[in-house]
């Protein structure tokens, strides 16, 4: 049976691990070599590693690090962050990276992702979606890159996305991140609904149950970031990952 | 001397990493003369079926590699690897390397989330060095959306359930091919990798 992934999601700056809330205020939370060892060590299955600004400031992504962080994966890596053509995804997945995830480069001009899916298979982009909830409780599509909200309907914007051969879609609930208070199970419902590719679900997870009420709602896949890195009330850093027979127990049964 | 195909389709350096790891060694090529003189050969994968069979053709590799097979040397096929070893894919209109009388489908029930992309497990259904003592909760990455029909049973290793059952590992005499990646499944790839250097 296939199991539900359980993906630790990390947060690049600068060359440091970050964890933000609510996509702001990133808080320094150690080396990510280091972390991406520990979490090897862990089995966990699958990692995603995005570089939260790259895209924003313009700049490429850091092909020798990121080389670094794959010769410690013996499991997927994703990597996101400033990939806007098809030679850096080229780079990328010789260097040892299995998925790209995109997001500003997708927003602006799906034909990116339909290229890189047609040469390196749709299994290798995840198009990441980031959804912020408008004062009055709807659902807007939402551009971290730019920082503000887009107009247009962001199930469509999926759809679209997996048409054009997007293998997975990432999808971040921004009120939720960082808060560890729960995942945003409408959206995932949705976008569970919208679309037939395997969504993976972000923000607000702190324990299985949380994960399993995304999974519940349709989710193949739930990432986190705050839960695998920090511990106790006062947020001190520690990195964690539930064992496989807790995680199959909360997911699978 | 092992060597990795490189065909600029295959995420070539989770391979060696994995090899490495397993105690072995190997060069990565795209040249004739080194497969040629290869005492096993990886066909790695990721990518579409014929951007995969083109790339090969253009390096004149089809022939070599065929050589040799004939000749005795273990050829393991990773996931597109494996679809390569084929006859034939719906995801392409080129014919495969036909080491391996299969054909690949993609997955088609409507309830079913195409890529199957994930941690499964196999069910192996005919003894072979390279799935030996594998237990019921090993467990190994796949990221797939077409999966082989063999016109000989006899072919298939195991078979993995997603949506029922389909072929998840198959082999022709020194020709094996696996759906999944055993480079990016912790202990589990490393033991068959470790299996592979023993073949």
């Amino acid at each position: 049976m296939l199991k539900h992934r359980v993906i630790p999601c990390l947060l690049l700056r600068n060359g440091g691990l970050v964890k933000t809330t609510k996509f702001r205020d990133p808080k320094y939370v150690g080396d990510p070599l280091n972390a991406i060892r520990i979490f090897n060590e862990k089995e966990v299955d699958e990692l995603i590693v995005l570089d939260i600004e790259c895209s924003r400031v313009g700049r490429e992504p850091d092909y020798a690090l990121i080389e670094e962080f794959a010769g410690e994966c013996f499991m997927p890596l994703a990597y996101g962050g400033g990939v806007s053509k098809v030679e850096q995804a080229k780079e990328l997945f010789a260097r040892g990276v299995e998925k790209l995830c995109i997001q500003t480069a997708a927003l602006a001009d799906l034909s990116l992702i339909r290229q890189i899916a047609d040469r390196f298979g749709s299994q290798s982009i995840v198009v990441s979606v980031d959804i912020k909830k408008s004062l009055l409780g709807g659902a807007r599509h939402y551009s971290a890159a730019r920082q503000r909200t887009l107009a247009g309907s962001w199930t469509e914007f999926i759809r679209a996305a997996a048409d054009a051969g997007a293998g997975e879609i990432l999808l971040n609930a921004v009120d939720r991140d960082g808060t560890l208070s729960g995942m945003d199970v409408e959206i995932i419902r949705e976008a569970t609904a919208a679309c037939s590719v395997p969504i993976i679900a972000a923000g607000g997870a702190a324990t299985l149950a949380h994960m399993r009420a995304a999974v519940d709602a349709g989710a193949s896949a739930v990432a986190a970031g705050a839960m695998f890195v920090f511990h106790g009330p006062h947020r001190a850093v520690l990195i964690t990952y539930p064992r496989y027979h807790d995680l199959i127990s909360a997911l699978d049964r | 001397m092992i060597v990795i195909v490189d065909y600029e389709a295959g995420n070539i350096a989770s391979v060696l990493n994995m090899i490495r790891k397993a105690g072995g060694d190997a060069i990565v090529s795209g040249r004739a003369d080194d497969i040629k003189r290869a005492s096993k050969l990886i066909l790695p994968g990721v990518g579409s079926f014929d951007h995969g069979i083109t790339h090969l053709q253009a390096k004149s590799l089809p022939s070599v590699m065929r050589e040799r097979v004939v000749a005795g040397v273990p050829l393991l096929g990773i996931c597109l690897g494996m679809q390569l070893l084929a006859l034939r894919s719906e995801e392409g209109v080129q014919p495969g390397l036909g080491l391996i009388r299969a054909n690949f489908k993609r997955f088609g029930r409507p309830d079913l989330r195409v890529p199957h992309m994930g941690w499964n497990t196999l069910n192996v259904t005919r003894k072979h060095p390279l799935l030996d003592n594998i237990g019921e909760e090993d467990r190994y990455y796949f990221a797939h959306s077409y999966y082989a029909l063999c016109e000989d049973p006899a072919d298939v290793l195991a078979t993995t359930d997603y949506g029922g059952p389909f072929v998840s590992a198959y082999a022709q005499a020194n020709v094996v091919g696996v759906q999944f990646h055993p480079e990016k499944s912790h202990r589990f790839g490393l033991r068959l990798m470790k299996r592979f250097l023993e073949m």
